[in-house]
């Protein structure tokens, strides 16, 4: 990885903060969540970063409240997740150590609707009286 | 928007999903610098969180800081300000004004006495009330009068918080802070020129979120935004650790991205969370623009010996001002040092006040 002077300080203990994020994750199952605004990148560091973590089998896309982007990385279980608001602004975006984001889970609050949405649509289809 | 609705709610109704909703939540901890595991937590609170009323106050101020949140695309701006947290006054922001907006400020009081979110941006003028009034009244008395049942204040903004800019010497207006006035309301600082816009939001979604004060320092600013200082978290601190500083604006150094001490930065004593939070939806931020700081969020940073004066240099320095780093031996030094003291000594003497007609370019 080429680095510049300020790169090599901002970005050597983060890599060293995923990997070791990573380790407990395989180990122990532990999950681990990196707020990448709070992080004091100067030019071109947040760039090297993405590069340095690649794209790997997974990229989702969500919309609620604007969009949100859930890729994985080249490195299974390193997770980007960027958050974008209705104007298409950046709000958030962090590292995600963990083998599925929360937000691609469906919510156990919607579940319930989800079965009485079904059911409704079942019965505009017609004849299911037993839904 | 009803009194008893909460955001949780809010949000609901305007059909936001639950996924939806953490994405808010992510967006706001994030905001408020709180680590991602207080995600849930926010969430939490925001679910039963009760709309507080906001009555905003502007004396003497430039605007700057109104037009500095509201060019923030922080992801609760609109809503969480205007939707949800409800502003009840803001005379520079509401389309009434004179009389019907002094009503809308006293119905708002009365209504919330004792639980109102009160904020105020500007300094307030002590030498002469009639300095700055707002449809009749002066700042003092509208300060005292609307702050009496406020639950809290936040002072907005440099001035408000310091006396900032109208207070720089010699004064004239004899302007001081909010907490050179009230004394026994709990005031939350929020310093800047203007302050970071994410930095208002995200003191503003602690409150609303948590209901309660944030950690603070010494000078009344939250830790969270104001607990470390700009050069620690620099990210030419490199440079400055191997002695490496940009000497002009436009030398190698300054291409380079060298640190910017020997220009005047202020960093190494500046508390705010520019490094971090930066500017323009994250794009960039002073010393990243090349620029050393200012050290605007500190108390009378006007007056602080000099935008581009290195901080450990005194201010009478016969080198620094002529720059430094030009003392090639120590007899050219001091020869040069003892010339440019002259000159200074001269100017000093013989300068004249500046004319409006030389600012316009008339003269
Ligand atoms: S540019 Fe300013 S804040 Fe950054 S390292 Fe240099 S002196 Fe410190």
């Amino acid at each position: 990885m080429n680095t510049t002077d300020h790169a090599a300080v901002t970005l050597r203990p983060l890599l060293h903060e995923i990997h070791h994020a990573l380790q407990r994750l395989a180990q122990v199952g532990e999950e681990h969540t990196i707020d990448l605004e709070a992080l004091p990148f100067g030019p071109g560091d947040e760039a090297l970063l993405l590069e340095f973590l690649g794209s790997g089998e997974v990229a989702a896309q969500l919309h609620a409240l604007g969009e949100s982007r859930v890729l994985e990385s080249r490195f299974p279980g390193v997770w980007l997740v960027t958050h974008f608001s209705e104007e298409g602004v950046r709000l958030a975006q962090q590292l995600e150590i963990t083998r599925t984001p929360a937000l691609l889970r469906t919510p156990q609050e919607e579940l319930g609707v989800a079965v009485e949405q079904f059911a409704q649509a079942l019965r505009e289809q017609g004849g299911a009286d037993d839904v | 928007m009803s009194a008893h609705i909460t955001l949780g709610e809010a949000l609901r109704r305007r059909g936001v999903s639950r996924r939806g909703f953490l994405k808010f939540c992510t967006a706001t901890a994030s905001m408020m610098a709180l680590p991602p595991t207080m995600v849930g937590a926010v969430a939490e609170a925001l679910e039963s969180a009760p709309r507080p009323s906001v009555i905003w106050l502007s004396f003497q101020e430039c605007t700057g800081c109104t037009e500095s949140l509201t060019r923030s695309h922080a992801p609760t701006v609109e809503g969480l300000i205007f939707d949800h947290i409800s502003l009840d006054y803001h005379h520079t922001l509401q389309a009434a004004s004179g009389d019907a907006a002094e009503e809308a400020r006293e119905e708002a009081m009365h209504a919330h006495w004792g639980n109102y979110l009160l904020v105020v941006d500007g300094s307030i003028p002590l030498a002469n009330p009639g300095y700055s009034t707002i449809a009749g009244m002066s700042n003092l008395d509208m300060l005292k009068e609307s702050a009496e049942g406020a639950a809290a204040i936040i002072a907005v903004g440099s001035c408000a918080a310091f006396g900032g800019l109208p207070k720089a010497k010699p004064n004239p207006t004899g302007a001081v802070s909010v907490a050179d006035i009230i004394k026994d309301k709990p005031i939350i600082n929020v310093p800047g020129c203007p302050p970071v816009p994410s930095v208002m939001t995200g003191v503003l979604a602690h409150y609303l979120t948590f209901g309660t004060i944030p950690e603070l320092d010494v000078y009344g600013r939250p830790k969270v935004f104001f607990g470390q200082n700009i050069h620690d978290r620099c990210y030419r601190r490199t440079f400055y650790d191997r002695g490496l500083f940009a000497k002009t604006f436009d030398d190698e150094g300054a291409r380079k991205g060298w640190c910017l001490y020997r220009l005047g930065c202020k960093g190494p004593t500046t508390y705010n969370a520019c490094a971090t939070m930066k500017w323009n939806q994250g794009a960039s931020w002073p010393i990243e623009a090349g620029h050393g700081c200012l050290g605007c969020s500190e108390p009378d940073f006007w007056d602080a010996g000099g935008f581009y004066r290195a901080l450990s240099i005194p201010i009478n320095d016969p080198a620094a001002a002529i720059g430094i780093g030009v003392v090639a031996g120590a007899a050219i030094g001091i020869a040069s040092g003892a010339m440019a003291h002259r000159k200074k000594v001269e100017a000093t003497h013989h300068r004249e006040p500046l004319k409006v007609e030389q600012l316009e370019g008339k003269a």
